[in-house]
């Protein structure tokens, strides 16, 4: 129960778009259009660069994700640090161009786990998280 | 599991329930009355939202002469976790969004 693969774990989300990779790459590293899918920001296509995604802010949770760019590889792969409430994780986007389309998948890992040590704080950021997640829930009616 | 996870998810997007759990929480047993002065609304509007919390099994109940006891059930929050974890909400919403921004833009 205490190796690294027990306590994280990965979220996959993966999905086909009838569009190209460049296209796809803009709507991911495009400070205005990353505002029109995802949040506001002010990421910058630069390894290293810091930045914040803003969220409203809800009870107990000031809305700031901060991150930082670790991997930027044109029309194909882009990674960054993601850390709110004491939740540390890594976002990974992969771009595959295939006939139909390009394939996206996004992977988050780095949550931790029922086994990890964190986990009493983990349920406890998660729970500060809930007012974030009300639009989810909106649409879930 | 779905179904749980949607009691817990819609017994906390009320934020007064929420606060009556976060309450919980950080206090341990509450009774009806002391949870009535604390949410500052009427006491049938509290035991309205402690049956929500109850269904969703985020609090439990004790009776003691006249007065009922609440505690939280944190526990309660694991089919949540489970449920961002396995089916992402957030991400296939931004997904969904995503889908209709590069269906706006030009190229």
């Amino acid at each position: 129960m205490s190796n690294l693969q027990e306590v994280t774990r990965t979220l996959v989300i993966e999905r086909v778009f009838p569009h190209p990779p460049e296209k796809i790459w803009r709507a991911l590293t495009e400070g205005p259009l990353m505002e029109e899918w995802l949040m506001k920001n002010d990421f910058q296509p630069v390894v290293g660069h810091r930045f914040q995604f803003r969220a409203m802010p809800a009870p107990n949770w000031n809305g700031i994700i901060d991150c930082e760019v670790l991997e930027v590889e044109p029309n194909a792969r882009l990674s960054y640090s993601w850390g709110a409430l004491g939740l540390g994780s890594v976002v990974v986007w992969t771009l595959t161009p295939g006939e139909s389309g390009t394939h996206l998948r996004m992977e988050q890992s780095g949550f931790p786990s029922e086994e990890g040590a964190n986990y009493k704080g983990a349920k406890y950021g998660w729970q500060k998280f809930i007012g974030n997640l009300e639009r989810v829930v909106g649409g879930m009616e | 599991m779905q179904a749980i996870a949607n009691d817990v998810f819609r017994a906390l997007a009320d934020p007064t329930r929420r606060a009556i759990f976060e309450e919980l929480t950080r206090q341990g047993e509450q009774t009806v009355h002391a949870l009535t002065r604390y949410a500052r609304v009427s006491q049938p509007a509290v035991s309205k939202h402690l049956t929500v919390l109850k269904r969703a099994k985020l609090v439990r109940h004790r009776r003691e002469g006249r007065e009922t006891h609440y505690r939280a059930q944190p526990d309660a929050l694991t089919p949540m976790v489970d449920w961002l974890d396995h089916y992402g909400a957030f991400w296939r919403d931004r997904f969904d969004r995503l889908e209709s921004l590069l269906e706006r833009m030009n190229s």
